[in-house]
């Protein structure tokens, strides 16, 4: 058994929060100096092989976040709500799998939600100044404050996790339970988790815990058992043991290699720089040529010309290459 | 007045000549470029078309952020800048469809635009003849016709509050790429048709009073001043500017 | 459980089998978790259908709802035929080597003695051969042909791998796979857990499922070791502590049972519950019936209840028959024989079988009472919703009162879990609106009662004018004044009946133990087993001491687990007949040469010797019962028989329908479909899932958003035949009644081939009802027969036949 967190102490110094604005590491459209010291990063790691598809943390998440989300419909599979929400931060996820090597069904079951980047898309994507804010310990927390609803965060996200909230039009995520691990408490879902599929601590404790469980489950024929730490991201704080590390796609279209897409990348980058740079030269290129080239006026010789163009006098050839109508004609 | 060459034939009306195009003889001779329908549409577009610029320059680089300030703070930016975007697309469709003709690409040209470094250099005698819109600025005219074009396609895409599930991500993802390359051109192509308005003197009064001097129309947009002196405006129906 | 829940952790293999540990008790699951990380344990699922529990499985099997004592006698004949029993264990604490009595035969799925009119046994030779000096006769080679060994042998020699894919559709490779997992448990090193639920006791032989696997385990040495063991998994908070109460209407506190009318006095009564061992030096501890039963009796009337009047006898009912269960009930409420029904904490509509029956028979009632802390269907029954309810209520006369009473979490007391743990509960939150706690409204009713019959006298008042109702506030005693009557006290002081001089006791004080309990009325105890749960040394339930010597499991400090603290039943046979473990990693108590000592609290007298005294104490043999005499009314071994609605006709027996000896009244034989009819060809089960609790959860948004809509489950073959889509709306009736439900279409279903014939399995998840947060749907029970086990009447909910069709869903 991973070492239970203990209970909250009833010591009113127990509530002061182990970490806040001081340890932002990066925050959304804005510099900041990252903190001189990193926090020990945190991580929750899900063991898909251990997971029992109880929906204790779709409940445990409702509950502790104050949540209400709607009462569906079945939709002929066992996951409901069919889809994150801005209510619903995780969400069980339910695969039925042949095993094409043992002819075996596997029903793969993967609890969905923020997987707290340590490069996260969202945060590269949101224009809003500290909408988004990263804490050194690895946690990815939405400021909704500073959310300004457009939905970015989404497009960012490698995992589709952000959902805006149809009432106060701000996205919301998984927060990983930030309000319970500055108290040295552990997140809803993993506190109210039966199996210890979810289990919560520093993040070199979760890929030791990790190693003894693959180790478990390459004894019993899972040989391609393994920890979900994706590096294109720069690796997450929240983890999944798989019994299938080799396919992550197969748990629910968990991405293989996930990274911030290289569209957004380039939206953020090199299309910023480049558009701020081909607005300035356009902008400048036409004071210049003012400067240079001085202003296009009309001489009194053109007004003498059309006056009697309009009287009906004969105008003179123009001095320059003969109309074109002429050729035309 | 409307004045006609009583010599002129009866003919086709010049596609150039535009309703509401006149001369009004005079000292200056004043021509009658804009009708005030079309100002105010095209005010509305340029107007439209500022706010997105600011708008969404607010939402593209961080720098810029603060100017969602003017716009009553983030989440009304958000709100307000696709909605300036429906009423720039159809307010730049009103003008797209009374300005259409009168850019229609002609071999005059590229005559124009192979002069075109005379032009920049002030040599405008060496330039030949043009109608209502010389190529500079029917390349303004089509290219924001066409960046319009993209700007509201791809905007839709990404305006999540409607139309959310009607794409995947990866379109999105493509869709605010384009928008926001595609936004960048436009604003180039807005710095253009500006600095032309300020280069070139007597130009402004076009869309504000609605005409030009005589001079100004003889200068730039020669042929069109013939037309109009010689041939009536199309469907003949034009009424002159007050 | 004869183990708890923190001591599945010690096992080596879990089996899974009628039952869905991780879907139905998550909680308690965790210990299989634990026992598969640490230890490296396997877990074996058996099941129709793909579970979560197989989720998590190192190997699954499917099953046909109803075959299990096929599966079961097929295991326990491979280990035989393989050498897979532990004999040291077989031979010495089980009654494999006790002589039957001639006579007793077995043919043809019957037992000697079957009387087909009354669909009962004469079970005389269903016993042992006593020899002259008045035990058991017994051969320790086994050789004897009528010793109980031969005739096992024998009895399950028919359950073939081949017969078992015949009648279970298991496929022969897979059951041969899990034979050989089972085997390896045969080691005195090596131990299996089983964990079973409603899968096995909601059929009309529900009783022999268990039994079933009971044998299997004493045959591999698995029974009283850690790791081990038979653990049923309770499906309420307190339904274990319902039993132990006595809750039935044939038992009384303690397992206790009521008296028939053949029993008219006291010595009548005893006669047949002396339980004099049948080998000699047991402890057939149940010798001390009378005491518990005495002590009982003056905890209920006090100074009423005296030798002279044989403890107030008389005061207690005499059943006339062998028992009034709740099918019992309906059928006479239906036939308008019962006039108030008083309901509390139960929802019979929804819980019960063939649910038009049950309305039929509420809406005959003059008056119903329900007591709940919740809105539910039996109280609503009257109203009309559409197909969900069709209900006239202007024809029904059935007056309704509605007593809303408190939920756990707003009061204070003990809930028993599966392990048999007293864990006792403090209230989380207030009562919302009138709420009353229960203790409150009985007592309120038993004041006003013992009024009116002060005044009015009556036939015979006595036993509610003489109930002892000693408590501070007579309107509403409170759980700490129950929960130590249960414990009982001692009426005068106690002497030691070793030496009389020797006060154990102060009149007044707390009994420590039951084994203080005495015959002589000096003692008071409402539930002998719970004796040790409040002394004197306070309330033992609300012990919160984690701490668990060497990681044992047994965690003797936290709360109180009946009988007298021990985690472990029968933890004597954990030990050789020498006393010494089987496995010294896994050492429970030993043998230290004078008395036995360890992690738990023996069970066994402390200094009996353990080549003389048996572990199974409560048993008059000392032995665990392979063969179980006359004691079960459908047979001393169990038999494959089919349910009462099959596809199939019972291969072993075709011409016994269903168990032979169940119970079934007469209207309900018209009502079930017959066998292999082509009208109803799909065998339908009905089940739990893990996000909602019976029929309460639906009431919770939270539990409603997580399964908000009923739905049947369905295998991608019948779907494809039934040209039924995933999600669409389909049709599900039986000859009793029709659902409509969406479809989910799973490849966790598969058909399976029964006796050559294939057979689609549909599964009715049980939760949704007419009121609640969740959206409108139908309860699995009106589908499900009427008819119940025969030993105990729990009734067949998981084997039942159906049709399906593609529907357009409910009209609105």
């Amino acid at each position: 058994m991973f070492p239970p967190i203990p209970n909250p102490s009833v010591d009113p110094a127990a509530a002061t929060p182990r970490f806040g604005e001081k340890d932002i590491m990066r925050r959304s459209a804005s510099t900041v100096e990252p903190p001189a010291t990193r926090l020990t990063e945190v991580a929750k790691l899900i063991d898909v092989t251990k997971c029992i598809g109880c929906k204790a943390c779709q409940a445990a998440c409702l509950e502790w976040n104050q949540l209400t989300e709607e009462i569906g419909v079945n939709h002929g599979v066992y996951e409901n709500p069919m889809d994150l929400t801005e209510n619903s931060f995780t969400l069980m996820r339910f695969t039925e799998w042949v095993n094409p090597e043992t002819e075996n069904l596997e029903w793969l079951i993967r609890k969905d939600g923020c997987m707290h980047c340590e490069d996260p898309g969202c945060l590269k994507a949101c224009p809003s100044p500290g909408a988004i804010v990263q804490y050194s310990n690895g946690i990815v927390d939405f400021q909704h404050e500073n959310c300004i609803g457009c939905g970015y965060c989404i497009k960012g996200c490698p995992f589709d996790i952000p959902r805006i909230s149809k009432v106060d039009h701000t996205a919301y995520k998984c927060t990983l339970c930030s309000d319970r691990v500055a108290v040295g408490q552990g997140p809803a879902c993993q506190k109210a988790c039966p199996t210890q599929a979810i289990v919560f601590g520093t993040k070199e404790e979760m890929k030791g815990w990790a190693d003894f469980r693959i180790k478990d489950l390459k004894s019993r024929g899972f040989e391609n058992a393994g920890l979900y730490d994706p590096q294109g991201v720069g690796g997450t704080h929240v983890m999944y043991v798989l019994h299938h590390a080799d396919q992550p796609s197969i748990y629910a279209g968990l991405p293989d290699n996930p990274r911030i897409s290289p569209i957004v990348e380039t939206w953020k980058g090199i299309t910023k720089y480049m558009g701020m740079a081909l607005m300035g030269v356009a902008a400048a290129a036409g004071v210049l040529h003012y400067l240079v080239a001085g202003p296009n006026k009309v001489t009194e010789e053109d007004e003498e010309n059309a006056e009697r163009l309009a009287g009906g006098t004969a105008v003179p050839p123009p001095a320059g290459p003969a109309p074109l109508e002429g050729r035309r004609s | 007045m409307t004045v006609r060459d009583p010599q002129a034939p009866i003919a086709e009306p010049a596609d150039d000549v535009q309703p509401g195009d006149a001369v009004h003889p005079g000292r200056p001779v004043t021509v009658d470029r804009y009708t005030v329908g079309a100002r105010i549409n095209h005010w509305i577009t340029a107007i439209s078309l500022v706010l997105l610029a600011l708008s969404g320059l607010a939402l593209f680089t961080p720098k810029l952020f603060f100017l969602t300030g003017l716009f009553g703070g983030g989440q009304m930016t958000r709100i307000l800048h696709p909605w300036i975007g429906v009423v720039l697309f159809v307010s730049f469709s009103g003008l797209f469809l009374r300005f259409w003709r009168a850019n229609l690409p002609k071999r005059v040209d590229a005559e124009w635009l192979a002069h075109s470094s005379d032009l920049l250099a002030g040599r405008e005698e060496k330039m030949p003849e043009v109608g209502k819109y010389n190529a500079g600025q029917k390349f303004v005219f089509w290219s924001m016709s066409a960046l319009i074009l993209v700007l509201i396609t791809s905007g839709i895409v990404m305006w999540d509050q409607y139309f959310y599930p009607f794409t995947t991500i990866e379109q999105k993802r493509i869709a605010i790429l384009v928008h926001s390359a595609t936004a960048i051109f436009a604003i180039c192509v807005w710095i253009v048709h500006v600095y032309a308005a300020i280069w070139v003197k007597g130009t402004f009064s076009a869309m504000t009073r609605g005409n030009v001097t005589g001079g100004w129309a003889w200068r730039h947009h020669r042929k069109w001043l013939r037309e109009l002196v010689h041939k009536p405006a199309r469907r003949g129906t034009g009424t002159p500017a007050e | 459980m004869t183990n708890s829940w923190t001591d599945i952790r010690n096992t080596d293999l879990v089996v899974i089998m009628g039952g869905n540990a991780a879907e139905a008790h998550p909680c308690g699951f965790k210990w299989v978790t634990e026992a598969k990380a640490n230890r490296g344990a396997k877990l074996i699922v058996i099941d129709p259908r793909f579970n979560r529990s197989a989720s998590v499985a190192d190997y699954y099997a499917p099953i046909r709802q109803g075959s299990d004592i096929a599966f079961l006698l097929g295991l326990i004949n491979w280990c035989i035929q393989n050498d897979k029993v532990q004999w040291a264990y077989t031979k010495a604490f089980t009654n494999a080597s006790f002589i039957v009595k001639e006579g007793f035969a077995y043919q043809d799925g019957l037992f000697t003695g079957y009387d087909e009119g009354k669909r009962d046994y004469n079970r005389d030779s269903w016993e042992y051969e006593i020899g002259p000096d008045g035990y058991a006769l017994i051969d320790e080679t086994l050789q004897h042909p009528r010793c109980v060994w031969s005739l096992l042998k024998q009895h399950v020699s028919i359950y073939t791998p081949e017969m078992v894919e015949r009648i279970c559709g298991t496929p022969k490779e897979k059951f041969l796979h899990i034979a050989q997992m089972i085997g390896e448990c045969s080691s005195p090193t090596k131990t299996m857990t089983s964990m079973y639920a409603l899968g096995w006791t909601q059929h009309s032989k529900g009783a022999q499922n268990i039994r079933g696997m009971a044998m299997l385990q004493l045959i591999l040495g698995n029974i009283g070791v850690r790791g081990g063991g038979m653990n049923a998994l309770r499906g309420h908070s307190n339904i274990q502590g319902l039993t132990d109460i006595g809750l039935l209407s044939n038992a009384m506190p303690g397992y206790l049972n009521l008296p028939t009318d053949k029993e008219p006095d006291f010595n009548a009564y005893m006669s047949t519950r002396g339980f004099k061992p049948l080998r000699p030096n047991q402890m057939s501890y149940w010798q001390n019936y009378k005491k518990f039963f005495v002590s009982f009796m003056k905890s209920m009337y006090g100074g009423a209840a005296t030798a002279q009047n044989d403890w107030a006898y008389d005061y207690l009912p005499k059943l006339d028959v062998p028992n009034y269960d709740i099918l019992r009930m309906f059928e006479r409420m239906k036939k308008g024989e019962v006039n108030l029904y008083f309901c509390q904490g139960f929802n019979p509509l929804q819980a019960f079988p063939n649910k038009a029956k049950l309305a039929e028979g509420l809406s005959k009632l003059k008056l119903l009472v329900i007591m709940d802390p919740l809105q539910t269907e039996t109280a609503r029954f009257w109203e009309d919703h559409g197909i969900y309810n069709k209900a006239d209520p202007a024809s029904i006369k059935t007056e309704v009162i509605q007593l809303p009473t408190t939920c756990f979490a707003e009061d204070e007391g003990s809930l028993v879990n599966s392990g048999r743990w007293l864990q006792w509960h403090w209230p989380g939150g207030s009562p919302p609106g009138e709420a009353k706690h229960d203790a409150w409204i009985m007592a309120q009713i038993h004041l006003r009662l013992k009024e009116l019959y002060r005044k009015e006298g009556g036939a015979f008042p006595d036993p509610i004018l003489n109930l002892n109702w000693a408590y501070k506030d007579p309107g509403e005693p409170t759980p700490e004044e129950l929960a130590k009557e249960m414990n009982g006290s001692a009426l005068v002081d106690v002497f030691d009946p070793a030496d009389p001089t020797k006060k154990i006791l102060e009149a007044g004080k707390q009994l420590a133990g039951f084994g203080q309990y005495r015959d002589d009325g000096t003692t008071a105890g409402g539930c002998w087993i719970f004796s040790g749960s409040f002394t004197e040394a306070g309330n033992m339930m609300a012990r919160r001491d984690n701490s668990d010597p060497d990681e044992t499991g047994a965690y003797l400090k936290w709360t109180f687990a009946w009988p007298a603290n021990r985690r472990i039943l029968y933890n004597r046979a954990s030990c050789d007949l020498d006393g010494k473990p089987w496995d010294p990693s896994r050492k429970l108590i030993e043998w230290d040469g004078s008395k036995w000592t360890g992690y738990d609290v023996p069970d066994i007298a402390p200094t009996a010797k353990p080549q003389d005294v048996g572990p199974f104490i409560m048993n008059p043999e000392g032995t665990g019962r392979l063969f179980v005499r006359k004691m079960m009314r459908d047979g001393p071994f169990p038999v494959h028989y089919e349910p009462f609605e099959s596809p199939v006709a019972n291969v072993i027996a075709p011409k016994v329908r269903g168990n032979p000896v169940a119970r079934v009244f007469a209207d309900d034989w018209k009502q079930f479909a017959d066998i292999g009819d082509p009208n109803f060809p799909y065998a339908g089960t009905s089940y739990r899932l893990t996000e909602h609790f019976h029929y309460w959860t639906k009431n919770n948004h939270v539990n409603a958003v997580l399964q908000p809509q009923q739905f049947v489950e369905i295998s991608e073959e019948l779907a494809k035949e039934k040209r039924i889509v995933k999600g669409g709306w389909v049709r599900v009736w039986s000859k009793r009644g029709e659902l409509l439900a969406i479809a989910v279409v799973t490849k966790r279903i598969k058909p399976m081939t029964i006796d050559g014939k294939t057979v689609h399995v549909v599964g009715v998840p049980i939760h949704w009802g007419f009121v609640g947060a969740a959206r409108k749907g139908f309860p699995a029970n009106v589908l499900t027969p009427f008819v119940g086990d025969a030993n105990i009447e729990t009734p067949e909910f998981k084997a039942f036949m159906v049709n399906i069709e593609p529907s357009t869903g409910p009209v609105a």
